[in-house]
């Protein structure tokens, strides 16, 4: 008897599968970052402002911080799914992180959102 | 029934480097998760207003907060070099035994150095 056990998708590859697309726009994203940051050494307040505020960088940004969340969750669910053994702990633990996550989503979004 | 041995001595359990690289991937990650309240922090600081832009790369430039940002980039860079060799051997490059410990061993000088280089770019 196999038990379904996942954390965001249906199935376990549905995971695997989120786990990878995520990873690949969160790569893409932070190496952007990264080095739109390392090509300018002395970042004013109104390029970095221009650079959020511009419509296309803003649907990216919404689709990091999405992806974020769901990798953070994947990952967490899986790390402490295979750690912390107490049925009850574990699903307290897996519930606060799962709130966790979602308020700093929002987060996220509305600090997208508002500049 | 049987007795099996147990080796529970911690000289002498030797973890190949695959082991520790796949470790340090989950605990790099865990960093990460923990750090993003700050991240989010930091991205709506820079973004608030001139001030508070200002403010944050004031903030920057104390050295306990430089030593604190490493480390988050650190983690990050790590999490981001051993997870572009995960997604590599789901498309079969570097999958065999031999290619997995080459692999990690590319993962750690490799992170070792992004670590000196941004390292040094932050100071």
């Amino acid at each position: 008897m196999v038990e379904t056990a996942t954390s965001l998708g249906r199935s376990g590859l549905q995971d695997w599968l989120i786990q990878r697309a995520t990873a690949l726009i969160l790569a893409a994203y932070t190496a952007f970052l990264l080095g739109y940051l390392i090509m300018h050494p002395s970042l004013q307040y109104e390029t970095w402002r221009a650079l959020f505020f511009f419509q296309p960088m803003r649907y990216v940004s919404l689709l990091a911080v999405l992806s974020l969340m769901a990798h953070a969750w994947i990952g967490i669910w899986t790390v402490s799914t295979d750690y912390v053994k107490p049925v009850t702990i574990r699903f307290f633990l897996q519930a606060m992180i799962l709130i966790a996550l979602l308020g700093l989503l929002l987060w996220g979004i509305q600090i997208i959102w508002s500049i | 029934m049987k007795r099996r041995p147990v080796n529970l001595n911690f000289a002498t359990i030797h973890f190949p480097v695959t082991a520790w690289v796949s470790i340090a991937h989950r605990l790099s990650g865990i960093l990460v998760f923990l750090l993003i309240p700050v991240l989010l922090w930091m991205l709506r600081e820079s973004l608030a207003s001139q001030e508070r832009f200002t403010a944050l790369v004031h903030l920057f430039s104390s050295p306990m907060v430089k030593i604190s940002l490493w480390i988050l980039l650190a983690a990050l860079l790590y999490h981001w070099i051993a997870g572009i060799r995960h997604l590599l051997m789901d498309i079969h490059v570097g999958e065999s035994k031999a290619g997995g410990k080459r692999g990690a061993w590319l993962v750690i000088v490799l992170s070792l150095i992004a670590f000196t280089l941004v390292g040094y770019w932050l100071w």
